[in-house]
């Protein structure tokens, strides 16, 4: 895995290590580009705004998960647990009578940031094998107890009665989904913003350091496990506003939430869009759902057959995803421009 | 008293299945690190092959059992030719991303030939049916199960601690690069293991549609337990895989059957405290 980024481009290594924080963190064209075209659902495709809003909450998940596993190196196939619990705080407190986003949101959050900052005393300590084990077996365990739970999360039928007020009062969550799409699409730009900030810190750099070689790390003094609990704590929050928003766009929550296919689902979104970058889990998010929504038209049965020889050739013959395989296609023709002249 | 009995007599059918279709897993993990999450789908393949000689061509059930094995080694090897060989010194997300896809691409692949319902399988009239020990109905199916995996185990356990080649293996999983050192051609030594792996995991699917049953959600569905197995049995240990799938096989039963308000939470549970307490298994030695 390389550490770059989308805005990899940087020059020549400056002197001083703030400066390279510097260069690493200026914003590219391209970036600016991506995040102006994010508006243009509301022009072009007005008709698929609810299947839009759907593709910016999955790629909040898939931020957060990026978080862990492409930026600390902490491989969890049990990451919609904290989703789930965004997800069933959210509707419960609608349920409860206060349809309130924004705070709503905030509770969400923060449910899923107590659950993950518990958690992560317990994913810091292990990697490989059994870390694998225990994300996706907690992950299976929170599933089954909320199917057991049947007086608070409804089980097996999912949580009825959920309702959104207005957004700030004035905007109606509406069934074309223009509210939805602003709402999911102006939470994920801040928190994409918190989590470039993150990224581009010195922390960020230590993240990089763990994900390398975790052995070393604690050798020039950088406190690991710490590092670690305080990145997996922020990624469950993240995951947990993501949860959230969808409960609150769609107004219903079901076990589907917190379940293991979701889990899987967002790994591989997050590989196809390329792991460690940024824009990696976005842009997997947005080509696996239109995808899906693309070819569960043609075939619903075949969906799987499509993804699996994805993933094959993905893991196969990009190895960087859908991010990498572009950043090595310019760094090449770079180069033949440069030889070129 | 006597439920219990009967709950601890399916408990240990259950974890003998479990056995079967996990042991291989334990050792090419052990042997190679490589992880391998399709593993499950040579256990559904072996349930197919099982389910369509018998119903399409007339095969009577227990020659179909051998005929699961083999496809279980055939396809195993294929797939460890094809597209496992080049990634044993891939990192475990590669490895874990190319199985599950194989996976998906085997589901999809089930329901397409075999559509998502449930195989009907007959059984032959001896294998039918239960007797009675002290008031308890024990099904006859289930003790031919035990009988079965536990000649298997017997014959394994013996192959490896007094063969040559069972302690190839053994000198494999504790150390391969001392092994290759050695003059060992561990490659070679692993592809055999492999297939006999597939070849265990297919003929466990065969025995399991009785008691499980077959759709194309086998390969996914069995896959979590079959993880569970060897986590917490430890990896490349056989002894462990033994332990661990009785543990589960009668802790499952028993949770289900005493107290079915809590589903299959009592073992997630019981997984979870295993593994923190013991991260590399109740066997493992890494």
């Amino acid at each position: 895995m390389t550490s770059d980024t989308l805005v990899a481009a940087a020059p020549a290594v400056p002197a001083a290590p703030h400066e390279f924080l510097h260069a690493q963190a200026r914003w590219h064209w391209a970036e600016i580009a991506f995040w102006l075209a994010t508006l243009l659902p509301f022009v072009l495709t007005p008709d698929y705004l609810a299947l839009a809003s759907q593709v910016a909450i999955t790629a909040l998940f898939a931020l957060s998960l990026d978080l862990i596993l492409g930026f600390s190196g902490i491989v969890s196939l049990g990451h919609a647990a904290y989703f789930g619990v965004g997800a069933y705080t959210a509707g419960l407190i609608s349920v409860w009578g206060w349809g309130e986003s924004l705070t709503g949101l905030v509770a969400a959050g923060l449910a899923a940031g107590i659950v993950g900052y518990i958690t992560s005393f317990v994913i810091a300590r292990f990697r490989h094998l059994a870390l694998i084990m225990i994300t996706l077996g907690f992950c299976l365990l929170l599933q089954e107890a909320a199917n057991d739970a049947n007086w608070l999360t409804g089980g097996f039928n999912g949580l009825q009665g959920v309702h959104t007020w207005k957004l700030l009062g004035t905007f109606e969550f509406d069934l074309y989904g223009y509210t939805a799409y602003a709402y999911a699409l102006a939470a994920l730009f801040l928190i994409f913003l918190l989590a470039r900030r993150i990224i581009h810190s010195p922390f960020g750099l230590a993240l990089r350091g763990i994900r390398e070689n975790g052995a070393r790390m604690p050798a020039i003094g950088a406190p690991t496990h710490s590092h670690i609990r305080t990145i997996y704590t922020i990624a469950a929050i993240i995951a947990g506003i993501a949860g959230a928003i969808l409960t609150q766009t769609t107004e219903t929550v079901s076990l589907e939430a917190l379940g293991f296919q979701r889990s899987a689902d967002v790994l591989v979104m997050l590989i196809v869009g390329g792991t460690g970058r940024l824009y990696g889990g976005l842009i997997g998010a947005a080509v696996y759902m239109v995808a899906r929504d693309q070819f569960s038209g043609l075939n619903p049965q075949f969906w799987y057959f499509w993804i699996g020889l994805l993933l094959i050739a993905i893991v196969m013959f990009l190895p960087n995803g859908i991010l990498g395989g572009l950043t090595s296609i310019a760094a090449y023709i770079k180069a033949k421009w440069a030889k070129a002249p | 008293m006597l439920p219990a009995l009967g709950v601890l007599f399916d408990g240990v059918a259950y974890g003998m299945l479990l056995f079967l279709m996990s042991v291989g897993l334990s050792v090419t993990l052990g042997m190679m690190n490589f992880v391998n999450l399709a593993h499950c789908s040579f256990a559904m393949l072996g349930g197919y092959v099982t389910v369509t000689l018998m119903n399409a061509a007339g095969w009577p059930f227990l020659a179909t059992l051998p005929a699961a094995f083999v496809a279980g080694a055939a396809a195993s090897v294929l797939l460890e030719h094809i597209f496992f060989s080049r990634f044993y010194n891939s990192n475990e997300l590669n490895q874990c991303l190319l199985t599950i896809g194989i996976v998906f691409v085997s589901i999809a692949g089930a329901a397409y030939i075999y559509g998502t319902d449930q195989q009907p399988m007959q059984l032959p009239a001896y294998l039918q049916g239960s007797f009675n020990v002290g008031g308890v109905d024990l099904a006859i199916y289930r003790l031919f199960l035990i009988v079965v995996a536990a000649l298997i185990t017997a014959v394994l356990m013996a192959t490896l601690e007094s063969t040559r080649f069972g302690a190839q293996v053994r000198a494999a999983v504790n150390n391969q690069r001392m092994a290759r050192g050695l003059g060992i051609d561990v490659d070679r030594l692993f592809a055999f293991t492999f297939a006999l792996g597939g070849g265990l995991a297919g003929l466990g699917g065969g025995l399991a549609i009785p008691m499980l049953g077959l759709d194309p959600s086998f390969a996914l569905t069995y896959l979590i337990y079959v993880l569970i197995v060897v986590a917490v049995g430890g990896l490349g240990s056989i002894a462990g895989s033994f332990v661990a799938a009785m543990l589960l096989g009668v802790a499952d039963m028993a949770g289900k059957y005493y107290v079915p308000a809590l589903g299959s939470v009592l073992i997630y549970l019981v997984m979870l405290v295993m593994i923190m307490w013991r991260p590399t298994g109740l066997f493992g030695r890494r």
